[in-house]
């Protein structure tokens, strides 16, 4: 039985935090072989050797795999996928654009956003937001799976897997990657922190959304928002948490003046530790915050900021 | 140029969801459903694409039980010329799988020949993001998934996508599926003329048997378990007694 599991890169860069917590999820599904695909791939397929429990780590090199382009490099993992019976990556939004397509070429169902293994055919995965868990047997004979990272430690470091290069598939040439417009900050990264201070409609502006990012930087954390604040303009489109953005759980997560609607829940609600501070004391959030600060953000979160020594 | 939008009946996303005591699934009897909050806008997409003159025709697909119908009405009562309901289950608790509705779209892609097919990102029920991905797949189509911006150009389309580091723009070779992200327009709300009018619009009714297709579930369904409940917390009265309590529990 083998496994193989698409390494999570952007430009060249192994994202550990993400492949080693796909690794933990897929170590009792049998030998996990890393796939390390993208322009320049040889550095990350070196890093993802030393991930504990990865046996082996083929590394694909092409201008076709640069961006993650969903046709190409479904092509490459298809053209794969005889030697394995379980394809399975991080639920990140590069996967969940690829995985998908690669089921289809193989016929067989996706398993989305898994949150545990119970067998080799059998996985637990939220559905209607998080409201419901179901547990999904596949009669399929490969099994395409993305893994919910939140849910799973990371596997260690210490590995010394055996590198191998191959080839690329033949790009069916059907799109061309024409530019990335990436948030550049020098926060710790939203989906691997272990604080999130989350700000939401309530904030009220783009200006005021500072009074969050400070707050974030005393802390060390990761900055995130509602989605009703990023369509507002507040904050950026992938600070998003919720069922249609990322999915934390962090140790600590601070929600600002966010009403705590369902969707965003589904993003939140498995960490450790929940504050809310909203000025309405029936706002749904209180019912999952540990600890519920009833106030007007504009004077606790300063005070706030300022009191954190 | 034709557009494509399949548009799912799912629970109306503000309703709260319950658990059957018996872990068979989740209790959808006489509950409120719309169409899928993404498919409405796909659906707005297709129609603005017919209003900017580079759409001709906007046809509306549902595959699931009889009472979709309510969804296309939906659709063309938002603008679409005509829907096509795929007959596929009679219980309101079976769900299509993904895969294959994805082959009856390809199927009924075949017959209609759009340039263009705009599904939802996600469905909020299965929450399973698979759709158009499997359906560009089985057609060896292009692929631009969670789009928030369309620019069609001739014979290509450059999408902005949203993804984990950001926005990212591709170009894709049409015909091409895109899925809707949720900031890719604001649906607009039927007006009462025209949900009068979407009553005379044409409906065609199928199966997966006409299709020739099988709709067997590859994933059985287990069981479905309420979540682990998180356990009552409490409030603080000050930001100092909030710090205090935070220091406690080693957050901070
Ligand atoms: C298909 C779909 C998918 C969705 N996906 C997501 C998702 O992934 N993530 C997500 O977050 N949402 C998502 N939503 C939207 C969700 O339903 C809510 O609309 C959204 O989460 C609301 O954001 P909010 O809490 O910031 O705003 P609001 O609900 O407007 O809440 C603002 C809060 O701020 C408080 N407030 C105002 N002023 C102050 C002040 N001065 N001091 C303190 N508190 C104050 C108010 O009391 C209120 O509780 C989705 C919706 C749909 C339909
Ligand atoms: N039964 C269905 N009928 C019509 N469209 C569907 C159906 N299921 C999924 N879709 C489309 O595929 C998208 C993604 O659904 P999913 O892959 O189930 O998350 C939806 O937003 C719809 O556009």
């Amino acid at each position: 039985m083998s496994v193989l599991l698409l390494a999570e890169i952007t430009a060249g860069e192994l994202s550990l935090d993400a492949t080693a917590k796909a690794v933990s999820a897929a170590q009792s599904l049998g030998d996990v072989t890393i796939l390390a695909a993208g322009e320049t791939a040889a550095a990350a397929g070196d890093a993802a050797a030393k991930i504990d429990g990865v046996s082996k780590v083929l590394v694909a090199e092409d201008a076709s795999l640069g961006h993650r382009l969903a046709e190409p490099t479904a092509a490459l993992i298809a053209s794969l996928a005889s030697d394995y019976e379980h394809i399975v990556a991080p639920a990140t939004t590069d996967a969940k654009n690829i995985l998908p397509r690669v089921a289809a070429l193989l016929d067989v169902m996706i398993i989305s956003d898994a949150t545990a293994v119970v067998d080799g055919a059998t996985f637990e995965r939220p559905i209607y937001a998080g409201n419901a868990i179901q547990t999904v047997k596949s009669s399929d004979a490969k099994k395409v799976v993305t893994f919910r990272t939140a849910n799973f430690d990371a596997a260690g470091e210490g590995g010394t897997a055996a590198v191998e290069t191959i080839s690329a598939a033949d790009n069916p040439g059907l799109s061309e990657w024409v530019e990335d417009k990436v948030a550049e900050s020098d926060r710790p990264e939203l989906t691997s922190a272990g604080i999130v201070v989350s700000g939401g409609r309530g904030v009220g502006s783009e200006e005021d959304f500072a009074l969050i990012e400070k707050l974030a930087d005393k802390l060390g954390a990761a900055v995130g928002a509602s989605r009703a604040a990023v369509d507002s303009g507040y904050a950026a489109n992938d600070l998003q948490v919720g069922q249609t953005g990322k999915v934390v759980a962090p140790d600590l997560y601070v929600a600002v003046g966010i009403s705590g609607a369902i969707q965003h829940l589904a993003g939140m609600k498995d960490s450790k530790v929940i504050v809310a501070i909203n000025k309405d004391e029936e706002a749904p959030i209180f019912q999952v915050a540990d600890y519920g600060l009833v106030a007007d953000l504009f004077q606790a979160v300063p005070e706030l900021t300022d009191k954190l020594g | 140029m034709k557009v494509l939008v399949p548009v799912k009946r799912v629970i109306d996303y503000n309703v709260k969801v319950r658990v059957k005591a018996d872990g068979s699934g989740v209790d959808l009897a006489n509950v409120k459903m719309s169409m899928n909050p993404f498919d409405e806008i796909a659906v707005e997409e297709a129609i603005r694409l017919k209003e900017a003159g580079k759409a001709d025709e906007v046809v509306a697909v549902s595959i699931g039980v009889k009472q979709s119908q309510e969804t296309l009405r939906t659709a063309l009562a938002m603008g679409a010329d005509r829907a096509i309901l795929i007959n596929a289950a009679d219980d309101v608790h079976t769900d299509i799988e993904p895969l294959a509705v994805a082959k009856l779209l390809a199927k009924v892609v075949e017959e209609e020949q759009p340039g263009l097919v705009i599904t939802g990102k996600q469905a909020i029920d299965n929450d399973m993001n698979a759709t158009g991905q499997m359906l560009s797949a089985i057609l060896g189509w292009s692929q631009a998934a969670f789009a928030s911006e369309i620019d069609i150009e001739g014979d290509s389309a450059k999408v902005t996508r949203e993804v984990d580091g950001g926005l990212q723009t591709i170009s894709v070779k049409m015909p091409a599926i895109v899925t809707a992200d949720l900031r890719l327009n604001e649906p607009r709300y039927a007006s009462l003329p025209n949900i009068m009018k979407a009553k005379k619009k044409p409906l065609d009714e199928k199966t997966p048997a006409d299709y020739g297709v099988d709709v067997t579930p590859r994933l059985e369904v287990v069981k479905t378990e309420e979540p682990a409940e998180r356990s009552a917390g409490i409030k603080v009265g000050s930001v100092d007694e909030l710090i205090e309590k935070l220091k406690e529990a080693g957050a901070v």
